[in-house]
């Protein structure tokens, strides 16, 4: 048992057990799984500028608050004292198109290749995690929703909006993974 | 205070743009809310464990290079719908007695071009708002960087909503 749980977690395991925090948050206090709308209350509690979209009573939404705070804390339980044992098993061609790009690190969760406090000043590196996190805050709240709020939860909810938007997410996706990163990466 | 015209209460403007609202009436003390923190906690841990806070993983998501992220996406989705499907036909209640509301969301242009957006984001950062926490927690302190532009990229969104289609 303990084994298993410090190797990586398959998707059939792990799908599933994403799935069920949609029943466990509705069934403990009639919470939607959602996470894009963090931000959004940081902005509120901390720069409203008298924004109308920043205007509301945020403190309504703590749980929000509460819930993104316990996935970063979940990610420091998972990596200190449930850690894999190696690099992630990938697919040799993307290893091999990375490294054509001189991405050569794959021992860490992200390409610290690429993702460091040095990198900032690279136009690579401003691109993909300033420019990159800013579309991330930007669409999700234009959109209503990210991966959680509406791919997990809307379509759970067989919301035909939250399939338009996943549609989308993933489009964007293929397009700036395929046509545009090798571009910025070189 | 300035409003828009379609939004007269506090609910309304909570709302906009927003799938996950809190739907209870209730009330209860501030340290009840450390129940969502415990549920964040596991949410973390899967993320994790489950490698799709990887950057790597995302780009092999995206050139159809594995099955990894469709598999966990796709049956998280058919686990969650057969969890709401179950809690509507059996008029399952929370723990408190409230009844589930699951109210839909109307469609706009948002989810069209906000989606797209956020997509170009999310191969490039090679992590959405959830990751971004999980991957802060794993040590990867550089990502509070992409935090912190994601913070700023909702508020410009505040900012120009009202100039924005939808």
């Amino acid at each position: 048992m303990m084994e298993w749980l410090h190797k990586p977690w398959p998707w059939y395991v792990a799908g599933p057990m994403i799935g069920l925090m949609v029943p466990l948050l509705l069934l403990t206090g009639n919470k939607r799984l959602g996470i894009s709308s963090s931000l959004r209350h940081i902005c509120a509690a901390c720069f409203p500028a008298k924004i109308p979209f920043f205007q509301y009573d945020w403190k309504k939404e703590t749980w929000n608050l509460f819930f993104a705070a316990g996935i970063l804390a979940g990610g420091f339980i998972a990596a200190n004292w449930l850690s894999p044992a190696g690099p992630i098993q990938l697919n040799p061609a993307l290893t091999t198109a990375l490294e054509q790009k001189g991405i050569h690190d794959f021992s860490h969760i992200y390409p610290v290749e690429i993702f460091n406090w040095p990198a900032l000043t690279s136009l690579r590196g401003f691109l993909l995690m300033v420019v990159g996190g800013f579309l991330v805050g930007f669409g999700t709240r234009y959109a209503g929703g990210c991966t959680s709020g509406h791919s997990i939860m809307g379509l759970s909810m067989l919301q035909w909006p939250s399939l338009v938007a996943t549609c989308c997410f993933m489009a964007g996706g293929f397009i700036m993974s395929n046509l545009v990163l090798p571009y910025i990466l070189k | 205070m300035l409003r828009k015209k379609e939004t007269n209460t506090d609910f309304e403007t909570r709302s906009l743009d927003a799938v996950c609202i809190n739907e209870s009436k209730l009330k209860h003390p501030w340290w009840y809310h450390f129940k969502y923190f415990f549920t964040g906690i596991l949410f973390g841990i899967i993320l994790t464990k489950s490698e799709v806070i990887s950057w790597f993983r995302i780009q092999e998501m995206f050139r159809l290079q594995s099955f990894h992220m469709y598999g966990v996406i796709g049956s998280a989705v058919v686990t969650g719908a057969v969890s709401v499907f179950l809690i509507k036909k059996f008029r399952i209640k929370t723990i408190y007695g409230e009844a589930i509301d699951l109210q839909a969301k109307s469609f706009n242009k948002g989810q069209v071009i906000g989606g797209l957006l956020f997509g170009f984001g999310w191969a490039m950062t090679g992590a959405c708002p959830g990751p971004l926490f999980a991957l802060i927690g794993n040590g990867a302190l550089i990502i509070t960087v992409s935090l912190i532009s994601a913070i700023a990229g909702t508020w410009v969104y505040g900012l120009l909503r009202d100039k924005l289609p939808h």
